[in-house]
């Protein structure tokens, strides 16, 4: 069934009879050419991508509880392709331009909203670092915009532009990224999955794979063994576990990072605004609450839920931002799990392990990637090969050297 | 969290910077044949366990000890907590008697 203003029209006029579940809801079939595990974004993006670009149509996602229950649930909805490396900002830009044909191609209201993301400078050394940073995305055909105080000032005059300790002196701005209903893009994926065949099977947990002679026919799930001739693991915050049952050690820890939903308020912030004295984001929903998030808490942890002292030092960062966002009460906080790989950049590729392919290591940009990750790892499940802007995220850069940090934080997973 | 300290009793873990998993501590024989594998191995691979985790905490703002924690990364509950020189030495006697070298 097409969405269109049509058929909201005719569906009022005729008692909304006619709407069905956007996807079904079938009982897994033996076997499969392609097994994606993990119905969150990225899983199912994989697959729609996979059913669409690669013309494949025996796919199934296996998800351990319902699709979208993760951490494309539990995100701040931030989208752009602000990145310095050459293995990232190609990636991360191909990604933004999937976003800016999302609605289209799957014909699914995501809310894509390309309100701008503000990254602020607060001395000459970060204005020069940004300055680099606008270059190196321009250079890769993303755009980028440095503004200095008074043009900042214009269009986001609350800023605490004359903090004594961080004065706001400008900011890099991507007019082109944004905020996108971070639910929808579930939603909108496994619509379109559903729709070219996909079998998206809720409820079916992996507990294990069964590998012969280095290779991996199928996997144990609590709904029994399914065989696949190629199998995905695209279960970001819960990677170790699932490849431990593979026999395979990552270079990932999971840490928990939280996030932070005021009441709501009438239109107060125009874009995301990222705060480059200490780590805090802010962006405000379309309902009108203030969705911002900080730092990760430091600590490998599978709870979704983070420690007060995190909390404090994520509205201190915000109240030395923009002061007034104090009047503002908090309303909601949770947490979601997050693979920190050890140079921050995340992997896309295949595993030692013949027909087992890996997609993980998404530290806390996971959710921007989505589209883009979707559309690589399908390249890399049809075709055998990494997509062009995923070549450099591989599994062994860290035993030959190659790692991508942006950052230059090491192999510390809790500083990126 | 509170960390219960072995010297300073209960201590909130804001007064400490986590490093992660304690086989850090076991640093590999750069001289060893295979020490390229083993190095890449210390450094990068982690088991990342759900469940009972036995990490290093150092009490920055307080003490400067490196204490041992045994955790639970699903419940945040804290096991155990012990001074990291205390196992090293414990660890060092208990080889050196077995003949080898660790």
């Amino acid at each position: 069934m097409r969405y269109s203003g049509f058929r909201i029209l005719k569906e009022g006029l005729t008692g909304n009879k006619g709407w069905r579940p956007a996807w079904r809801d079938p009982n897994p079939k033996p076997a499969y050419d392609f097994i994606v595990i993990g119905g969150g974004g990225h899983g199912l993006a994989t697959a729609y991508y996979l059913a669409s670009q690669f013309g494949q149509s025996s796919v199934a996602v296996l998800e351990k509880g319902w699709i979208g229950g993760g951490n494309v649930g539990r995100n701040t909805t931030i989208i752009r392709s602000n990145y310095l490396l050459d293995g990232n900002e190609p990636f991360y830009e191909f990604s933004l331009k999937l976003w800016e044909g999302l609605e289209q191609d799957t014909n699914y209201n995501s809310m894509v909203s390309q309100r701008g993301v503000f990254n602020l400078y607060h001395s000459d050394g970060q204005r020069d670092a940004y300055r680099r940073r606008g270059n190196a995305m321009m250079l890769h055909g993303a755009d980028a915009e440095l503004l200095d105080a008074e043009q900042l000032r214009a269009e986001c005059p609350f800023l605490n532009f004359d903090n004594a300790r961080f004065p706001i002196m400008g900011a890099l701005v991507q007019r082109r990224g944004g905020t996108v209903r971070h639910d929808a893009v579930a939603w909108g994926y496994a619509r379109g999955a559903d729709a070219l065949g996909v079998d998206i099977i809720q409820n079916c947990e992996v507990t294990g794979f069964r590998i012969q002679n280095g290779r991996c026919t199928g996997v144990e799930t609590n709904r029994g063994f399914i065989a696949g001739r190629k199998i995905g693991s695209a279960v970001a915050g819960s990677s170790s576990r699932v490849m431990q049952a593979a026999g395979l050690r990552l270079p990932i820890e999971s840490h928990v990072l939280q996030a932070f939903v005021s009441e709501g308020l009438k239109p107060i912030i125009p874009g995301v605004i990222t705060y480059g004295g200490g780590h805090f984001y802010i962006s405000q929903s379309d309902k009108g609450g203030l969705v911002f998030g900080g730092d990760i808490d430091g600590y490998n942890s599978y709870a979704q839920r983070g420690n007060l002292q995190v909390v404090e030092d994520v509205c201190e960062g915000g109240m030395s931002m923009m002061p007034l966002i104090g009047r503002a009460r908090m309303v909601r906080m949770w947490g979601g799990i997050m693979d920190m790989s050890m140079d921050g950049s995340p992997i896309i590729d295949r595993t030692p392990i013949d027909g087992l392919y890996f997609n993980g290591g998404w530290c806390y940009g996971g959710f921007k990637a989505t589209p883009a990750s979707g559309w690589c790892f399908a390249h890399l499940l049809a075709t055998d090969t990494p997509h062009e802007t995923a070549t450099a995220y591989r599994m062994d850069r860290f035993r030959t050297g190659h790692m991508i940090d942006e950052k230059g934080s090491g192999a510390q997973p809790n500083l990126h | 969290m509170i960390i219960p300290h072995p010297l300073l009793g209960p201590r909130d873990s804001q007064e400490f910077v986590y490093l992660g998993d304690a086989s850090l501590i076991n640093r590999p024989d750069w001289q060893a044949g295979d020490a390229a594998d083993s190095f890449y191995e210390y450094q990068y691979l982690r088991d990342n366990p759900a469940g009972t985790h036995r990490e290093l905490w150092y009490h920055e703002m307080g003490d400067r000890s490196w204490l041992i924690v045994t955790r639970n990364t699903v419940t945040h509950e804290i096991i155990s907590a012990e001074l990291a020189n205390r196992q090293t030495a414990a660890a060092k006697t208990k080889s050196s008697r077995a003949g080898g070298r660790k």
